[in-house]
């Protein structure tokens, strides 16, 4: 009885680190860091399948009524925000915009950037002081200006066309839809990229 | 396996002496084992697994030039306007809303299989018969009330990527449409 203690009831791991480890590769390459959103939003789902270009892109998320904005990559956001201080009459220093290079998105009122510049980073993506880029008010529209101001810096910088897409929340009225088309068009950015998940239910 | 078991029963019998070939040089994985499914998990968990995709959707140029640009006519036989509404009303009529073809007036509908796309891809078939097809065929035109969500106004625009429509747009309803639709 004493020698069968001494069989041993270790299970060979070699196999299971293997796939564990293949599994692990796999995941680190094929993720992608998902960019911190100051408004989430539940999109409507489709069955097209059209991959959103990753460059010079002004993602419009709408939820609430309100109106968030993205703009990718960091240069970019720098250039547009000084063109947007430019247009608004506001000085921007160095750091501030460089603050703002950090900044996924945002739906702060112009006016009040510098404030939200002014924060440490980790609050800067606290939902209160984002309260929606104004668009109503056709005096202040900032939402038009942000676009604007966009696709210039791209055909002055790099000549090429700013795309815009529209990241619309599934209960969203489409009167606000609308609203936001109708704002794009007038600048004659009459194409859009309509963000959606992948259908799974049968439709 | 190679780990169990070193010490059979039959060995025994043989001799006494353990050779020191059966000696257990595997190394303890548990710990990496542990690690990596730890890691596993967290990817799994952070990456976004249904990437967003997108639909294109190109609409016409607002600021008209009416030197260039007309009215695109289209026939009422092949005009279908798709009215959108609240709480996932849908209504579907060909040609002209206050003359529709056919005598038919605007006809209740539902989204998916069963419903609008059943009706449009019999309208198609009917074209098709007739010779119409692709960019001369159906020309869809979809109108949503300002209640409506848009999460209607894409399942149409999504309807007509399945059904595969080459003509369709967007457009403001009118009065009489309103009206229908209240």
């Amino acid at each position: 009885m004493a020698k069968m203690k001494k069989s041993s009831t270790r299970i060979d791991m070699t196999a299971m680190c293997d796939v564990s480890f293949l599994l692990l590769t796999f995941f680190v390459l094929t993720s992608t860091a998902k960019t911190p959103e100051v408004h989430p939003v539940d999109l409507p789902a489709s069955t097209k399948e059209t991959k959103i270009p990753s460059d010079d892109i002004l993602s419009i998320t709408v939820g609430q009524e309100n109106v968030y904005i993205g703009i990718a990559g960091k240069e970019d956001r720098k250039d547009i925000l000084t063109r947007m201080g430019q247009e608004y009459q506001i000085e921007f220093t160095e750091a501030e915009k460089n603050a703002f290079a950090g900044l996924e998105n945002f739906g702060a009122d112009i006016r009040e950037m510098k404030t939200l510049l002014a924060k440490s980073p980790s609050d800067r993506m606290q939902e209160e002081f984002h309260k929606g880029v104004p668009y109503k008010d056709s005096l202040n529209n900032q939402l038009s200006s942000w676009v604007r101001n966009a696709r210039e810096s791209s055909w002055q910088r790099k000549e090429s066309f700013l795309k815009v897409a529209i990241k619309g929340d599934a209960n969203e009225q489409f009167g606000t839809i609308k609203e936001i088309m109708n704002i794009l068009q007038e600048q004659r950015q009459n194409r859009f990229y309509l963000v959606t998940g992948l259908r799974t239910d049968d439709f | 396996m190679a780990e169990l078991n070193t010490g059979g029963g039959e060995g025994k019998k043989g001799g006494k002496k353990v050779r020191s070939k059966k000696q257990n040089t595997g190394v303890d994985l548990t710990a990496m084992v542990d690690l990596a499914f730890l890691l596993i998990t967290f990817f799994m968990l952070t990456t976004s697994l249904s990437k967003p995709q997108s639909m294109d959707l190109t609409m016409p140029d607002k600021i008209k030039d009416p030197l260039k640009d007309k009215p695109q006519e289209a026939k009422e036989s092949k005009t279908m306007t798709i009215l959108i509404g609240k709480d996932r009303k849908l209504k579907y009529y060909m040609g002209m809303i206050n003359d529709p073809f056919g005598g038919v007036g605007p006809t209740d509908s539902a989204y998916g299989k069963e419903g609008i796309r059943k009706v449009i891809l019999q309208k198609m078939a009917n074209l098709r018969a007739q010779g119409h097809e692709g960019k001369n065929g159906i020309v869809v035109l979809i109108k949503a009330t300002e209640d409506a969500t848009y999460t209607d106004m894409i399942d149409i625009l999504d309807e007509m990527a399945i059904t595969g429509v080459d003509v369709y747009a967007l457009q403001d309803m009118i009065d009489e449409e309103k009206a229908v639709m209240q």
